[in-house]
């Protein structure tokens, strides 16, 4: 009896400690939203989106710059990225076992794998040496090459789970592949193949080391894609190492905007997915 | 004079709103097969979780109503005790896949924290294997994983796990119908062996199979106990219609 | 009439032909998709060999013995980014164990399915979605007071900012990962042998202890993997905190730098040529050590589930 009370006892600790560890776990989640709320509404006014920085030291201005920069380098990522994207999904789906294609999937994978800061470098050395300036352009791609991995997947699955009737009903009226393709199954694969762009363009939004030597940053409103640029993770990063506390502000009113942004793409991708499943 | 080891007082079984066993009021017999049968989802299966206390681990499951075990209510003890003298085979051997046979055979004192010497260990696995008549196919290989053995084979080992907890009452879940006839037979033949030294309840689809090896019958249909009585005499003279409607094949 | 017949099979014929142009063109347009993929990356390993070999003919080996990182006289000695970097990735993932598997066991061994499970399931893995410079503002501006005060009370100097603190937030950072792959593994262990031990007399504890986390083995320990390979190239948080010091840090409350943090930090600035390759060369080995871990680790996780399908099958 003494036996069983000791692992009954053992039993219930085991389950309390992983309660509490459990909890434990999700509490950063709450915590990091708190601080930014709360730091960030108090940031959060007109000027803020309207205005460009005020020279350093001087109080007040805003991010309008980081916004419109932000907006225009993952426009280039998405608009040069995502049919690059959709098709080498395309390509992937059609062609399920010959050898190249394999090769072509684990490529994908060490491209997705690969750390930010090392897509940072290529760009420099791909578009800004060879442009002789930072450049906007220069980090739209290097941002696209680290979404191409999550839209080619996303479309890869999506394509697979449409089945092959489709394709034959089509093919039985007489429509050509291409046709059946651009025509039948894309557009089957609408809902799912929109959402892993939704979770790509979530996913770099929020990327700041591709861009610290490629779009580099700008503290002037700059709408030539030639030039540096500034962005809303850049912002947040110089602001956050300097010593005002004026940018610290900003940094944390930028920070807000930028996980809302990034939460709701998230939670509307994962909506308009087929399945639950998260996109690493 | 037969004992009765296991009493049954007004047993109601739930999955969520379901009422899946309605007021079963039942004895077994010590030392005899019972075989309990009925067609599918009469609650056969149901009733023998109730008895060693399984069911309360699915989500929405709830009991109500005593089983007495020598006249002490297992829904006063604590499960695992419940457990440990109440054993089990499922439909499906299942066999722990990161087990050696040997350790599968005395999973049970493992698991429960038992400390055993290791010559009691080997006694207690030598005996478990030969009484379910693995141990000259498998004593070679005591130390390999169990889950390379034939369905047949992986079985007998769960049954030999089953016993080598020396439990009052053995609980078997259909346990041949993932099997071919062969092996059936064997599990068929080791049962009637079982039953010197243990209590066996025996759940079958296959009437031929109850007819075969069981000394009582239990025949249950949508969730009521209908009939209980000896074999020979459910087979041959059944009192209730339905259990004759059930054993000529009218239905199930 | 003969001749309008033959004129319609011109017709049709050419329709013909285009129709299996068109569908060549674009096969042949998917085919070659492929081959960017391959080319790309090829070409970013490439890169990275190229503009490493500089230093990899200066240093040699040397570079990642080397304790001293000196721009001024060009000395380049990749030590103590190397020992950073491992530090934090492995003190991170220890952190990371016992959070990522209490939560995975609670989901799908206590709770099992329903809103709850579904909704603790999202908690944690929301912060993945968390930018990388977000938390490491919060990083910044919460946890190295916090770290700062923990430091005054034991009585060393309170940099707040470090190696301890650039783990903590690498740990919160990499849980999701190891949670969510642990979660799957630990759901796809079989209910009956689960159920065979609960028939001997287990608790419910033991049964997890023996049965479940055996059976689940591999697969928590490819999450565990997928983790570490993580923490080891991120960046942006792990710069916000770790204190930016190009010294072999004496002790984990110390301010220290990684691979990734001294790229992003000095790689701007970088004038000389060797200095520019030094650089390029622990990203070349950030690359290498990230694809082997996330290939390896998928394809461990890749055989389980294989595995599983197939030994559903019994003779």
């Amino acid at each position: 009896m003494k036996k069983l009370r000791g692992r009954i006892f053992l039993d219930r600790v085991f389950f309390f400690t992983i309660v509490a560890l459990s909890t434990i776990t999700i509490a950063p989640l709450f915590l990091i939203l708190f601080h930014i709320i709360k730091n960030g509404i108090s940031a959060i006014n007109w000027d803020f989106f309207f205005s460009l920085p005020k020279p350093t030291g001087e109080e007040g201005g805003g991010i309008a710059n980081a916004i419109v920069g932000s907006a225009i380098i993952v426009g280039i990522a998405t608009l040069l990225l995502v049919p690059l994207g959709v098709f080498t999904g395309v390509y992937l789906s059609e062609n399920r076992e010959t050898k190249l294609s394999n090769v072509v999937r684990t490529l994908t994978e060490i491209l997705q794998s690969t750390p930010s800061i090392v897509m940072g470098i290529i760009g420099y050395i791909w578009l800004v040496r060879t442009m002789g300036t930072f450049s906007a352009l220069a980090g739209g791609i290097a941002l696209g090459i680290m979404m191409l991995p999550i839209i080619v997947r996303t479309t890869e699955e999506v394509l697979n789970l449409i089945p092959e009737d489709m394709k034959e009903a089509s093919y039985a009226l007489g429509v050509p592949y291409h046709r059946t393709i651009l025509k039948v199954v894309l557009p089957a694969g609408f809902n799912g193949i929109t959402s892993g762009i939704l979770l790509g363009i979530s996913r770099i939004a929020g990327e700041t080391a591709p861009l610290l030597f490629t779009s580099f940053g700008n503290q002037f409103m700059n709408l030539n894609i030639l030039k540096p640029m500034s962005a809303i993770p850049l912002v947040i990063f110089v602001y956050s190492s300097s010593p005002y506390p004026d940018w610290w502000r900003m940094a944390w009113g930028a920070s807000f905007i930028l996980v809302i942004f990034v939460l709701i793409l998230n939670i509307l991708g994962r909506l308009l997915g087929t399945r639950w499943k998260t996109r690493f | 004079m037969e004992n009765k080891i296991l009493r049954i007082e007004n047993l109601n079984a739930y999955y969520g709103d379901n009422h899946v066993l309605k007021n079963i009021n039942m004895e077994i017999y010590e030392k005899k097969i019972t075989a309990v049968m009925g067609p599918s989802g009469c609650g056969k299966t149901t009733f023998i979780r109730c008895i060693n206390r399984l069911h309360e681990l699915t989500p929405n499951a709830k009991v109500e109503g005593k089983i007495f075990l020598r006249g002490k209510n297992i829904y006063e003890m604590h499960p695992v005790v419940v457990r440990q003298k109440i054993g089990m085979v499922f439909q499906r051997p299942n066999p722990f896949p990161t087990m050696s046979i040997y350790d599968n055979v005395i999973a049970g004192y493992k698991l429960n924290g038992i400390k055993l010497t290791r010559e009691e260990r080997d006694k207690i696995v030598k005996e478990s294997l030969e009484k379910v008549g693995l141990w000259d196919e498998v004593k070679n290989f005591l130390f390999k994983r169990g889950t390379f053995l034939s369905g047949g084979q992986q079985q007998r080992l769960c049954i030999a796990r089953a016993v080598a907890m020396n439990p009052e009452i053995l609980l078997l879940d259909e346990p041949t119908s993932a099997l071919d006839p062969i092996a059936t037979r064997r599990i068929e033949e080791l049962i009637v062996k079982l039953k010197e030294t243990v209590t066996i309840l025996l759940v079958t689809h296959n009437i031929a199979q109850a007819g075969r090896v069981s000394d009582y019958t239990a025949f249950f249909y949508m969730g009521e106990i209908i009939e209980f009585g000896t074999t020979e005499k459910m087979f041959t003279v059944p009192e209730n219609k339905k259990t004759e409607e059930y054993l000529t094949g009218k239905f199930g | 009439m003969m001749e309008s017949h033959s004129l319609s099979n011109n017709h049709k014929r050419s329709l013909k032909d285009n129709v299996e142009r068109g569908e060549r063109f674009f096969r042949a347009f998917l085919l070659s998709l492929g081959v960017f993929m391959i080319l790309l990356v090829s070409s970013v390993l490439l890169t990275l060999v190229l503009n490493s070999l500089p230093s990899i003919k200066e240093f040699g080996l040397s570079f990642f013995t080397g304790a001293t990182w000196n721009p001024v006289n060009g000395k380049f000695g990749a030590l103590p980014f190397l020992m950073g970097t491992l530090l934090t990735s492995i003190l991170s993932l220890l952190i990371s164990v016992p959070f990522s598997l209490s939560i995975s066991i609670l989901i799908s061994d206590y709770i099992k399915g329903g809103l709850l499970s579904s909704i603790l399931q999202i908690f944690t893995e929301l912060i993945a979605g968390i930018p990388s410079v977000v938390i490491g503002l919060w990083g910044l501006f919460v946890l190295v007071p916090l770290v700062r005060k923990l430091e005054t009370k034991i009585g060393i100097t309170p940099y707040g900012v470090g190696i301890f603190t650039a783990s903590i937030i690498l740990a919160i950072m990499i849980i999701p990962y190891s949670a969510s792959i642990g979660r799957e593994v630990l759901s796809l262990v079989p209910k009956e042998i689960k159920e065979g031990g609960f028939s001997l007399g287990a608790t419910k504890f033991e049964v997890i202890k023996n049965i479940s986390l055996p059976y689940a083995k591999s697969g928590i320990l490819a999450g565990f993997l997928l983790s570490f390979g993580r923490a080891f190239g991120e960046t942006m948080a792990v710069t916000m905190v770790i204190g930016n010091s190009n010294k072999i840090p004496k002790s984990i409350f110390m301010p220290g730098n990684t691979m990734a943090s001294v790229i992003a930090n000095e790689f701007a600035e970088a004038t000389t040529k060797l200095y520019i390759s030094s650089l390029i060369e622990m990203a070349l080995l950030l690359f290498l050590v990230s694809t082997v871990i996330n290939i390896f680790g998928r394809y461990v996780i890749k055989r389980l589930s294989n595995e599983e399908t197939e030994g559903k099958n019994l003779s």
